[in-house]
């Protein structure tokens, strides 16, 4: 048997972002045993990089909206792939959920009358992002930190879970490692919250940190959960490109809310010259009046910049690939222009941007108060992951929960910016209170699984038997980004993709072979090893199902299919565990939209 | 691209030494690039903490050339790469190995710091109002992304070691963030004065200079919260007394 210290909890959350601190804080609330853990330090979660703002009708700046508009907009973003009942809750509870962290200490950016100031984003009608300054994420998580750390839960830092324990069905348990001294960790929890963000460290280009290495999506597979709509991979259209060594690094959608605007290498603004028809009564009409719309101007219309992202990343993608991209393969985003047309113009930009005013000046030597930025698509958001239950959810696994990034669900083939910081409130709240529900109910111990702790154990430790190959688990992973970006990526067909499946192949016996050097002490090489698995079988998840999909819809762009197909409407894709263990594609049909709702949509336009 | 080769901290608590490491450098890289490259091609058991790449998460603390610096935010161009660039963890806080350090401390000291607690809601539906002057000043503290390089600079915990007695500059931008919040109700003075140890500090201003989010620690932070902690311990009748005497 290996050796391992055991910890029991009636709720185990995993992942201490935004969506795993609101559902530990609400479990506890209940009055049950919570434990929580990270693969990071407390209050790292990617979650404090969000820039941008969270989505909520709290109608502050503009009193015409309402939970109906947010729906309507959140399910015209998804292109109505959308779970309609998860897409209503998140209307209508934002606000609340927002307003509670004020109540926490939360210190949002006012109006004049002393309010939570909202600012404009892509694919919302109103101004509806509250916010501060570009570091809304860093406010949210350090607010739900603080709290937390007060309300009885206990914390494991720097702890990795990588396996679920399942027993006769239902989860009893997880397993995972320190990273300090690789010591083995068993935690037995009659309920599990997965809250372990995405996916991003699958392609080459992203704006996701080493941790987004898809755990939480494959903890739940494995243990036999189902994953929806793994095909919709967002890519944000800004993201850093020059110098190299940044490339990918998040340029906040927020820039283009002030007013930023997009322009090839010949000073174009592109993004007026395709506006999908959907959009189309809702876009400006000229440079003007979209520069009323960001200067809060009620009777004028959105700047085409504010489009979905994947359409701009789309746009994006299209200029440079037609010879229009500026110097280093990107476009230009010029924010410095509104010198022009408001007062003290450098000092507004870097007060309302004072991150992407550093970041630019410290990483590129860029003064975006005076110059503009070099921009291009980079991986930013998984819309697909764990299917849940609306209003509790629960994964197809009883006793298994997922909230934030890895559910999906709410989303569908498009997530607007500021609508994960609001989800990540809204349906963390909601697993952490009917996790704790599900615990106290339960009548039986959270026992048995005993052999799984040992699989696991010899898993995690068969990487530093095996002889030195001259390959290691840093290129393993280099490879699998390289490839997924060139077969997976933006602009996807049939035959690229078919490739990836026998890449995927031969990188899963690479993975399955990788050495380690050194001992459990901090081994990041030994942690990358162990990450490899869970990044490949997410990546052929996310293959299989664009594989599926004929039609372009969403961020699913497929060059050999550019149209949407009505009949690719009615379904998700479904991706599970064969009982050989092998993975299994199917399709489940979308979940209707009741009689209400459809008349919500239909009054809303 | 060039080369360069950096001297790196390996080894735990007890045993250790810096390792020479020459990569390939390029345009716009920062030492945690450097570090990674490093970690892929020659050390894949090379220790370093990182998330963001981007200095807005606070994990890559470490001393660059002797300076304690965030990794991702520190250019190549900007270091002298005729020579070696030396790379160590912070010296404040325990070796967990290579370039990660033990910060739990920081965690176990703020728990014990009075939280956050409003006064009643100003309007019917819950809300508050705050105007944004008056929260300039504690979101300028709220911008701390706890890269603890300014506790691993303050001598009071770098070389006192006064763990036990003194919080450190950390967290009396916390403290004041507190303090300052326009809707808190508690009360921290006596807290600061005794268990947080706000006495040991002597306005050297090492912290300020060091932190990445250019919070201005000692001139808004500490020095108010030293200000209102005498104020409220002040004494009149020792005051009578000194009075008396220097007649
Ligand atoms: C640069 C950037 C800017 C963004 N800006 C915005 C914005 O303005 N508005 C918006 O709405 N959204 C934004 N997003 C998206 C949003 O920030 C994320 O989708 C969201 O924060 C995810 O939160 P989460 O709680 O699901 O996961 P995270 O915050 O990523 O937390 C995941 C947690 O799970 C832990 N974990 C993972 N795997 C394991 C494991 N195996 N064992 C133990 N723990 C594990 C991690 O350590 C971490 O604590 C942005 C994203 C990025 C990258
Ligand atoms: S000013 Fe005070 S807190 Fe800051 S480094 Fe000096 S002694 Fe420490
Ligand atoms: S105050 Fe500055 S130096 Fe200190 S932890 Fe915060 S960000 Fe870092
Ligand atoms: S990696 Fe986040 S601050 Fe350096």
């Amino acid at each position: 048997m290996p050796e391992y210290r055991t910890h029991e909890y009636d709720v185990l959350v995993i992942g201490a972002g935004g969506a795993g601190l609101r559902a530990a804080i609400e479990a506890s609330a209940a009055g049950v045993k919570v434990g929580c853990v990270c693969k990071s330090l407390l209050g790292k979660a990617h979650t404090v990089m969000a820039e941008g703002g969270v989505a909520a009708v709290i109608a502050n700046v503009d009193d015409r909206d309402n939970w109906k508009v947010h729906f309507t907009d959140t399910m015209r973003g998804g292109q109505y792939l959308n779970n309609p009942a998860m897409a209503e809750i998140h209307a209508k509870e934002a606000p609340a959920r927002v307003l509670e962290l004020e109540a926490w200490g939360a210190l949002f950016d006012r109006t004049k009358d002393g309010r939570i100031l909202q600012r404009n984003f892509g694919g919302h009608k109103y101004p509806r992002l509250a916010h501060v300054g570009d570091r809304t994420g860093l406010e949210m998580i350090r607010t739900l930190q603080d709290h937390g750390i007060h309300q009885g839960i206990d914390f494991h830092m720097e702890c990795t879970i990588t396996r679920l324990l399942v027993h006769e069905g239902r989860v009893v348990g997880a397993f995972g490692y320190f990273r300090e001294r690789g010591q083995f960790v068993v935690f037995r929890a009659k309920a599990i919250v997965l809250a372990t963000g995405g996916i991003g460290k699958a392609f080459e280009i992203t704006s996701n940190s080493w941790e987004y290495t898809a755990d939480g999506h494959a903890l739940a597979y494995q243990a036999g959960a189902d994953l929806i709509d793994m095909e919709f991979v967002q890519f944000h259209p800004t993201g850093m490109v020059w110098p190299p060594s940044v490339r990918g690094i998040l340029v906040t959608e927020g820039v283009r809310g002030e007013g930023g605007v997009l322009r090839n290498k010949d000073g174009k603004r592109f993004m007026f010259e395709d506006i999908p028809e959907n959009y189309r009564n809702q876009t400006a009409k000229d440079e003007e009046e979209g520069w009323r719309y960001v200067q809060g101007d009620k009777n004028a219309n959105r700047p085409p910049e504010l489009l979905t992202r994947d359409h701009v990343a789309r746009c994006i993608n299209r200029e440079v690939k037609e010879g229009r991209g500026s110097p280093h393969g990107g476009v230009f985003l010029d924010i410095a222009w509104i010198k022009s047309r408001v007062q003290n113009g450098e000092e507004h930009i870097r007060r309302k941007l004072p991150g992407m005013y550093h970041q630019f000046k410290e990483l590129a030597g860029v003064d975006i108060t005076q110059e503009p930025m070099e921009v291009g698509p980079t991986c930013h958001y998984i819309m697909g992951g764990i299917r849940v239950d609306a209003e509790t959810q629960m994964s197809t696994v009883p006793g298994l929960f997922a909230a934030g990034e890895c559910a999906a669900g709410l989303h569908g083939a498009n997530r607007l910016g500021g609508n994960s910081l609001s989800d990540l409130l809204v349906f963390g709240k909601r697993a952490g209170e009917y996790a704790a529900k599900y615990a106290q109910e339960l009548a039986i111990a959270s026992v048995g699984a005993d052999d799984q702790i040992e699989q696991a154990a010899a898993g995690a430790l068969a990487p530093f038997g095996r002889p030195d190959d001259g390959d290691n688990p840093f290129r393993v992973q280099r490879d699998l980004q390289k490839m997924m970006q060139a077969h997976v990526g933006i602009v996807r067909t049939e035959t690229e993709m078919l490739a990836a499946l026998p890449a995927l192949d031969e990188l899963e016996v690479r993975a399955s072979s990788v050495p380690v050097e050194g001992n459990r002490d901090y081994n990041p090489g030994w942690h990358t090893a162990l990450d490899l698995g869970n990044l490949l079988t997410i990546s052929r998840a996310v293959a299989l199902s664009a594989i599926y999909r004929k039609e372009s819809r969403g961020a699913h762009f497929r060059e050999d299919f550019p149209e949407k197909d009505p009949e690719a409407a009615r379904y998700n894709t479904v991706v599970r565990r064969g009982a050989d263990g092998s993975m299994v594609l199917e399709t489940t049909p979308v979940v209707p939209t009741t009689e209400v709702q459809k008349a919500v949509i239909e009054e809303m336009g | 691209m060039g080369k360069a080769t950096f001297q790196i901290w390996r080894g735990d608590a007890t045993n250790g030494r810096f390792e020479e490491y020459t990569t390939d450098v390029g345009d716009g890289m920062v030492v945690l690039d450097a570090v990674h490259l490093i970690q892929a091609e020659q050390a894949p058991d090379l220790a370093v903490r990182w998330n963001c790449k981007a200095g807005k998460c606070g994990s890559c603390s470490a001393e660059v050339n002797g300076k304690p610096r965030l990794m991702c935010m520190t250019r190549l161009d900007d270091l002298d790469l005729t020579r070696p660039v030396r790379i160590e963890p912070m010296k404040a806080f325990p070796l967990v190995r290579d370039l990660v350090t033990d910060v739990s401390w920081n965690y176990a000291a703020k728990k014990k710091i009075k939280p956050f607690k409003p006064r009643k809601p100003d309007a019917a539906d819950g809300t508050w109002r705050m105007l944004q002057e008056d929260i300039d000043r504690p979101q300028e503290f709220r911008k701390c992304i706890e890269c603890f390089l300014c506790q691993n600079v303050c001598h009071v915990l770098r070389e006192h070691e006064k763990f036990d007695e003194f919080i450190g500059p950390r967290l009396f931008v916390y403290s004041a963030a507190l303090e300052m919040h326009p809707l808190d109700v508690e009360n921290r003075l006596s807290d600061l004065k005794k268990q947080d140890g706000i006495g040991y500090c002597n306005i050297t201003k090492c912290c300020t200079v060091v932190c990445p989010e250019h919070i201005t620690i000692t001139d808004n932070a500490i020095i108010p919260l030293k200000e209102r902690v005498v104020d409220a311990f002040y004494d009149p009748i020792a005051r009578l007394f000194r009075f008396a005497r220097s007649e």
